[in-house]
């Protein structure tokens, strides 16, 4: 990865006349080149990372297991491009290892999601068994800490 | 009881640090943002503290020889062959020290007599002119100027000379300003110090951190000044080891077996532990250096932007991991401005001013902080900066 994508994606919310200094590059330049990582695709959007505790009207998730039967044509995209359509999916991912497919499933509620992996996921032809484990808290995502976001001590003493 | 009677009359003098001073008011408020802290905000790299627990898990718990473990002592010597091609003996010109004040305060105490003049540029760290006061000498101020990117010149060096000088402490990379020397300025420095006989104390703690495709270049390396510099370094602010209180001196063989004398009889030995995490710093901490300094160059250029954006002129330094923007044009004066800004907008930047009279109409602003940390605390200093232009246009 350059150094404008790591920037980026540790805090998109640069504006594009701060990334150009931290770049020592023209501005225009690296308005062009962030142009050209999103026309390539390589940029594919900009989210917020969002802690959920705070918020009154939360959801939940779970990550999904699936082990499958690969097809003899498609292998595993098919099926992960079905489990990709339906809303309620938020990440699809092939894995190495016990199982197959891993799905970050998102629900109202726990009765949500499994109803949802009975008869959603399990349904579909070629999946043999699913396993969910429901994420109970999040305590570091994208390497964002979540936990005691802004009391983080800074043990330095000012008097150096 | 009277203690006046009992204190010595020279330590009483020297005055507090004016970094500590200005900070008793930052500690009375709640909600400081700072951006005043001299040391790496990385911690320790995790390989170089692995050998230190590693030490004492061996048990390596006793005293060091005297001038520092001959592993540690080869491998600094083996740093400045490699870094400044500068060939010093492990046997008997180099010491360890506890950081790099202990061997600047032998320094001092080593080469200082009474009435000798030491010769200190300012705006620059703050121990030197008490620690040579205490040692006999009479510090000698040359002012550095924004217009010179605060470098040393060598006129204004030899308008400082007296019959009186002995000793020219050459503090770059240079704390609080950012500025450094390089070679053609340390060449015309050199013809002055060579003329008039002088010895040089050189403080290169921030060699590890220059920017802008700049090395470091020891004045040692500057032909004839090999035998008149004592190289000061340490480990705290390239390896981020500041805690560990580690430091070393580098020179002429009869000045450093001097030196060790008073190392031997004040100190006994530097810690045991950071010596093994400091032989490990030097023999794979290369590439950690290299990746701290490109983040802190990209801080660096953001705040050099920023500041001159909302109308603060900073010229570019180009070591060490602070900016020093011209304050002037707000009217106020160093403390004022870091006694507003802390009071308005709570953040904490430290007055030139603390760093010689020269530092006035400057702040010192450490950029070792996160990046998320500079953002908001850079925006408060905007604000700040705006208000105080629309308030004298009332």
């Amino acid at each position: 990865m350059d150094k404008l994508l790591k920037l980026i994606s540790s805090n998109a919310h640069f504006s594009s006349a701060e990334l150009a200094s931290m770049l020592g590059e023209p501005e225009a330049a690296v308005k062009a080149q962030i142009k050209n990582y999103e026309d390539k695709g390589i940029i594919k959007g900009y989210q917020a990372i969002i802690n959920t505790d705070f918020l009154e009207d939360s959801f939940i998730e779970a990550l999904i297991e699936l082990k499958v039967t690969p097809k003899a044509e498609t292998g595993f995209d098919e099926i992960a491009e079905r489990c990709m359509a339906f809303e309620e999916v938020e990440s699809v991912y092939l894995m190495a290892g016990v199982y197959d497919l891993a799905l970050i499933v998102r629900g109202q509620t726990m009765q949500d999601i499994a109803m949802f992996v009975a008869k959603k996921l399990s349904t579909i032809e070629g999946v043999l068994s699913t396993g969910t484990h429901f994420i109970m808290r999040r305590y570091k995502e994208r390497g964002m800490n979540l936990t005691d976001f802004d009391t983080v001590t800074d043990e330095r003493s000012q008097f150096l | 009881m009277d203690y006046n009677k009992y204190l010595n009359q020279s330590v009483q003098s020297i005055s507090p640090s004016g970094i500590r001073k200005f900070f008793d008011i930052a500690n009375e408020m709640d909600n400081v943002i700072s951006l005043s802290i001299g040391e790496p905000d990385f911690q320790t790299p995790w390989h170089i503290r692995d050998e230190g627990i590693r030490s004492l898990e061996k048990g390596k718990t006793f005293y060091s020889p005297n001038r520092g473990f001959s592993d540690l002592l080869k491998e600094i010597t083996n740093y400045y062959e490699r870094r400044f091609s500068l060939t010093y003996s492990p046997a008997d010109q180099t010491l360890v020290t506890v950081g790099g004040s202990e061997a600047i305060d032998l320094v001092f105490r080593t080469l200082v007599e009474e009435g000798d003049e030491v010769i200190i540029p300012q705006p620059s760290f703050v121990c030197y002119t008490p620690l040579a006061t205490m040692a006999g000498g009479t510090p000698v101020v040359i002012n550095t100027k924004n217009e010179d990117n605060f470098r040393l010149k060598a006129s204004d060096l030899e308008a400082a000379i007296t019959p009186k000088s002995k000793l020219l402490v050459l503090p770059f990379p240079n704390n609080p300003t950012g500025a450094i020397l390089e070679k053609r300025d340390l060449f015309e420095i050199a013809e002055v110090i060579k003329k008039h006989d002088l010895i040089v104390l050189s403080d290169e703690i921030y060699c590890g951190l220059t920017y802008g495709g700049r090395n470091h270049v020891s004045i040692a390396s500057i032909d004839g000044m090999y035998e008149r510099t004592v190289v000061v370094n340490g480990f705290s602010k390239s390896y981020a080891m500041t805690g560990w209180r580690l430091g070393y001196a580098l020179g002429p063989a009869p000045i450093i077996a001097q030196m060790t004398k008073l190392h031997q009889y004040g100190i006994m030995s530097a810690p045991t532990t950071a010596q093994y995490a400091a032989i490990e710093a030097l023999r794979h901490g290369d590439h950690d250096v290299s990746r701290m300094r490109d983040e802190y160059d990209m801080r660096r250029r953001l705040v050099v932007d920023t500041f001159n954006d909302m109308g603060l002129s900073c010229f570019e330094p180009l070591g060490a991991f602070y900016v020093f923007p011209c304050i002037k044009s707000t009217g106020l004066s160093s403390e004022e401005f870091c006694t507003r800004l802390i009071k308005e907008k709570h953040v904490a930047v430290v007055p030139g001013s603390a760093f010689g009279d020269c530092g006035e109409g400057f702040v010192r602003v450490s950029y070792s902080y996160s990046l998320r940390h500079l953002k908001v605390a850079m925006e408060r200093i905007r604000e700040f900066v705006g208000e105080l232009k629309d308030g004298s246009k009332d």
